[in-house]
């Protein structure tokens, strides 16, 4: 396993995956912090060796399914009043490109 | 040679393209993937909408049972193995069509794997069969629907967007093929013959009548060339390409645009392209070199799928004659020709033609209407037969009337434009334009009658003997009713008017 | 009846069934409380006194024509505000969520609603479920009605701090590593983490979704049981929601009976970390359990040292993908300068002013421990880990009945004391998260004061996946003995605020 630190970069590639507009201080604190939490816990990778098996689900099920039946669902009136932006029976997004360049 | 070659020849003579496809269809299930609102194209919007697909918070996925019976069934078509366990992953990236941010997809445990798929392409020198290998069919939901407002309707220019969430959470079939190889200069037709192949093969499963025009099969469409002996080359990938015609215009497109891009001594970038249905072009999306990070993981909200063999034979059980098998024996029925049979494919006639005779019209007379009058307005307006406003119940409608009597051949044509022109049904647009046999004796008497006063020596030639003057009269018969006689009719009535034995 | 807040459930619900008392009346005598002391203990994010009188009523009506039967008709509850209700704020704690009211019920809500019981309101909670002290609220902190100045736990500290200062016999929780049972140890209450699929998560706003689980809070271990007895059952919209016949959890807790059980101390959950008085406190506990009729056996669990990694990577990771939808684009606020800015940079800067530090930085590190290159090292590993502690406790339960240990290592801290140290706060949940890796249930209760403080202790009671039943059976005999020795439930002996 890999430990290179954690570095502002990083931190802002990641803030930028999240989506999460970091201020410049906010990314040197969690670069500190980030660094810190996983060193505190990668004594892990030494123990979990290849042939265990990964758990995904605590409790094993397999083939829960619904039967393929429509049904009514909400009414515009149940969900508009608590989007911020609705025009045309149509939620409304800002522009998706970012600034032309 | 000497002869003048095309651009597109010179570019197979000097590389070998590689293709590949992704291909999303919609499944035609009652309801969505994950929730139990309505699955059906269009409604008004946010109308097919509930916690779940609208990706409220504290809502959860319960998969359609149908739209993983669905798959394997696909699966088990395209001579799949079927995983026995296999997992739901989350495909995370934010995209303002997606509700929750991320996809519910599969990533590195799909349900089918390791098929393949024998389409047919008509060449020259006959028909040619390929082995297109599949690496895997999965499923996954579909996203909502992004209108661009404020600009040209384009992503471009757009001031903002809005979104209906109705097609989010429909189920979608995505099946990948492993690199296509070897297929040289009929690397476009290939596509488009594995494309309309994967249709028709969804048609036969019915899973999913595969409404194209509705944008309900969607290519993703991989090119790279590469000189022979060299490695393979960078490859490219168009995005939602949507048609048989566009799969292989943009294979075409991007081939010729690489060659000259290598041949300039440029490298190609691996990127996203995007297809223009109006020039045929592809243009630059996003850069795949900066690659999305999708932090795929297994979806915590889904239990895994772990199908039985039990499960497995039952749907295989349920399988339907494979189209290749099928394509034969119609074949044989029909008493036409391999190449007949594959240009009936290639111009994607197949399925309305036999869609014909299922109501009821004769094999030779509905390859006569698919084939001829609709085959060239198709190609008039570089549209899809099946896209035209004809349907196998018009022909079966036309047919019928024919067959009474009350229509001619040549009316029917005129039916037939009335129906592309959208001036109603076939019933509508006989009344409307008027297309009625003049069938009863007696005014055609009158006609031939008149003819016949008007022409006296025409008459005494006929009654000489001369059988062959009767056109004449039967031409100007025809001409005084507008040409709505049986002409047939028109000639037995004349000879016994004249009492001349044919 | 006297002091209607003082009662418990069970009395309560008898006397309403027996028409001594009406549910509006009951309800009025805690909203009045609610009223009285809220200012101060801060539990309640949303109340709304004349609705939750209005659905009195109502209840007071069915049960007048007899058509409720349920045994907790008529008494009021606590929500932890990450269920989403109806019309009514939900809001998890965040201020991205402010003003949001869901278009629809969580599956318990409905169910509570089936029973007859009263919702009082929403309660206060670390935001989205991420802390042990309710102080990463975006809308401040509880505080513990023991102690004003301290922490109430976390992250359900509002459930169980209404519970502990009598504004209502019961509260929902949720735990995903601790927040049912962490607050009840400090608050002196009773709290439950049922097994992993036992009562539905539908509705129920996911932190990470393979942790979760919502349970019961109550101040004995008998009204926990009536309590989850209501909530609990497979729910068609809960895929992982286990489909099997839910036991009788109130005859288990009737029966309070260890004689010839076996039950494992954990060898690795004491000692080093743990409070002076806590573990005092626990070895007490010990000795009562033995003089009950137990056998105590020390077990280990060798792997739940690995547990705390294990959880803070697939905790985070999870959460990273669960709370991308809180982007402004379809419900809760929009941070949209009106500058015609992109659709990135609206959901990033929403994003980055709805979020309170604590959840940003666990979607931080949840996003690193998924992407390309990471994942197999970081949450691979984890799920791997959590194998290993599945297998420990499997080991364990072949040896022993149920496994017991502290709750919580310490008692409450002071409000302010760990919040930039998250480490610190992490390490609050060491005995607890092991059994939300592993799926399978516990039970907090409380067994005296730590005597350097003079603060609550709780103890935990784990159980294999699906027996729940043997925590309140085990529970309420432990419960019981420490009742008759103290002459009242200990949280009698909390300051009348
Ligand atoms: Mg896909
Ligand atoms: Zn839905």
């Amino acid at each position: 396993m890999t430990q290179d630190g954690i570095n502002a970069e990083q931190v802002r590639h990641l803030g930028k995956l999240a989506r999460l507009e970091l201020t410049s201080e906010e990314v040197e604190h969690y670069a500190a912090q980030l660094e810190q939490i996983l060193s505190a816990i990668t004594s892990i990778s030494a123990v979990a060796t290849q042939e265990i098996p990964p758990t995904s689900h605590p409790i094993p099920m397999e083939n829960v399914y619904r039967d393929d039946l429509a049904l009514p669902g909400l009414e515009l009136a149940d969900f508009v009043p608590g989007a911020p932006a609705f025009e045309d029976d149509r939620f409304r997004v800002p522009r998706i490109l970012g600034e032309p360049s | 040679m000497t002869t003048l070659t095309t651009e597109y020849d010179a570019v197979i003579a000097e590389f070998d393209p590689i293709i590949g496809l992704e291909t999303h269809i919609e499944l035609g299930t009652n309801s969505k993937m994950f929730c139990a609102c309505s699955a059906q194209f269009g409604g008004d919007p946010n109308t097919h909408v509930c916690p779940v697909c609208l990706g409220m918070p504290g809502s959860m996925p319960v998969v359609n049972r149908v739209a993983i019976e669905s798959t394997i069934r696909m699966g088990l078509a395209l001579n799949c193995s079927i995983s026995p366990w296999c997992r739901f992953a989350r495909k995370n990236y934010f995209y303002p069509d997606m509700p929750k941010n991320y996809q519910i997809s599969q990533y590195d445990e799909p349900l089918c794997t390791d098929g393949f798929l024998d389409v047919t392409v008509a060449t020259q020198d006959g028909p040619q069969v390929f082995r297109v290998e599949i690496e895997r069919v999965h499923m996954e939901e579909d996203t909502g629907k992004l209108l661009h407002a404020g600009g040209a309707g384009r992503i471009h220019g757009a001031t903002h967007s809005l979104v209906d969430y109705n097609r989010a959470g429909i189920p979608l079939i995505e099946v990948v093929t492993k690199p296509i190889l070897n297929t040289g200069e009929l690397a476009p037709e290939v596509a488009k013959a594995y494309v309309a192949e994967l249709r028709d093969l969804m048609r036969a499963l019915g899973v999913s009548d595969v409404r194209m025009e509705e944008g309900s099969l969607r290519c993703d469409v991989n090119v790279s060339l590469s000189r022979p002996g060299e490695e393979w080359g960078t490859r490219t990938e168009t995005k939602n390409v949507n048609s048989l015609r566009s799969v292989e215009r943009s294979v075409r497109t991007e081939m010729l645009r690489q060659a000259n891009q290598l041949r300039a001594g440029e490298r190609i970038i691996q990127e996203t392209r995007h297809f223009n249905e109006e020039t045929g072009d592809t243009t630059s999306g996003r850069s795949k070199e900066q690659a999305e990070d999708y932090r795929y993981f297994p979806e915590p909200d889904l239990v895994p799928i772990a199908p039985s063999q039990t499960w497995i034979q039952e749907l295989r059980g349920t399988l339907p004659e494979v189209p290749s098998v099928r394509r034969a024996r119609l074949r044989s029925e029909w008493g036409i020709t391999e190449f007949d049979m594959q240009s009936l494919v290639n111009a994607g006639a197949l399925e309305l033609i036999t869609a014909s005779i299922d109501a009821g019209v004769q094999p030779t007379a509905a390859r006569k209407w698919w084939t001829g009058e609709l085959m060239r307005v198709a190609n008039e307006q570089g549209c899809e037969l099946e896209d035209l406003s004809v349907t196998p119940l018009d022909i079966a409608e036309i047919e019928g009337l024919i067959s009474q009597g009350d229509l001619t051949d040549k009316m029917a044509r005129s039916v037939f434009e009335g129906l592309l022109a959208g001036e109603g049904s076939v019933s509508e647009v006989v009344s409307s334009r008027g297309l009625v046999v003049v069938n009863d004796d007696a005014s055609l008497i009158a006609a031939i009658n008149t003819a016949l006063s008007d022409s006296p020596d025409v008459a005494e030639k006929i009654k000489g003997g001369k059988i062959a003057a009767a056109g004449a009269i039967v031409g100007s018969v025809m001409k005084a009713t507008q040409g709505q006689a049986d002409a047939a009719k028109v000639r037995a009535l004349l000879f016994e008017l004249l009492g001349v034995k044919e | 009846m006297n002091d209607l807040t003082r009662q418990s459930a069970a009395t309560l619900a008898t006397a309403i069934a027996r028409k001594e008392v009406s549910s509006e009346e009951v309800t009025q005598a805690h909203l009045d409380r609610i009223s009285q002391v809220d200012e101060r203990v801060h539990a309640f994010l949303y109340v709304d006194p004349q609705e939750s009188i209005a659905r009195a009523r109502e209840v007071d009506q069915q049960i007048g024509r007899g058509e409720l039967s349920s045994p907790l008709a008529g008494v009021p509850i606590a929500l932890k505000d990450l269920l989403a209700t109806k019309g009514l704020p939900t809001t998890c704690g965040s201020r991205i969520l402010e003003g949001w009211r869901p278009p629809y019920n969580a599956t318990i809500v409905e169910k509570l609603h089936a029973a007859g019981v009263v919702s009082l309101g929403k309660t206060n909670m670390d935001e989205f479920a991420m802390g042990s002290s309710t102080e990463h609220s975006g809308y401040g902190p509880t505080h513990n009605p023991w102690d004003l100045q301290r922490i109430p736990g976390g992250s359900g500290g509002g459930s169980a701090a209404a519970v502990a200062s009598f504004e209502s016999p019961l509260a929902i929780g949720t735990d995903t590593g601790g927040s049912i049972r962490q607050p009840a140890a400090v608050t002196g209450t009773v709290g439950v983490k049922p097994t992993y699929g036992g009562v539905s998560r539908y509705g129920i706003v996911a932190l990470a979704s393979s942790l979760d689980q919502a349970g019961p809070c109550a101040r004995d271990v008998m009204d926990t049981a009536l309590l989850h007895s209501v909530i609990a059952g497979h729910d068609p919209r809960d895929s992982t929601s286990i489909n099997a016949p839910v036991p009788d959890f109130v005859a288990a807790a009737l029966k309070a009976d260890v004689r010839g059980m076996k039950i494992g101390v954990i060898k690795e959950l004491q000692g080093e970390g743990f409070q002076a008085g806590v573990l005092e406190r626990f070895n007490q506990s010990l000795e009562t359990l033995t003089e009950l009729g137990a056998e105590i056996v020390e077990v280990s669990c060798p792997n739940f040292q690995y547990a705390l990694g294990a959880y803070y990577l697939i905790l985070p990771s999870e959460a990273s993908s669960n709370l991308a939808k809180f982007d402004g684009m379809r419900f809760g606020i929009r941070e949209d300068d009106g500058k015609n800015r992109s659709v990135e940079q609206v959901m990033s800067a929403t994003r980055e002013k709805g979020f309170g530090a604590e959840v940003k930085r666990r979607i931080m590190l949840g996003t690193y421990a998924l992407s390309s290159g990471y994942y197999d090292a970081y949450y691979g590993q984890a799920q791997r880990i959590r194998t290993l502690i599945t297998r420990d406790f499997e080991a364990a339960f072949l040896q022993v009945d149920v496994l017991v240990s502290p709750t919580a290592p310490t008692t409450a801290f002071k409000i302010g004391e760990k919040l930039d140290d998250p480490l610190a706060m992490y390490l609050n949940d060491i005995a607890t998260i092991p059994v939300n890796l592993a799926g399978n249930c516990a039970m907090s209760l409380p067994i005296g004061l730590a005597s350097e403080d003079g603060l609550p202790v709780g103890l935990q009671i784990i159980a294999p996946a699906m027996a729940d039943a043997l925590l309140y059976q085990v529970g309420s005999a432990l419960e019981s003995a420490l009742v008759d020795r103290w002459g009242g439930l200990l949280i009698s002996e909390a300051p009348s605020l």
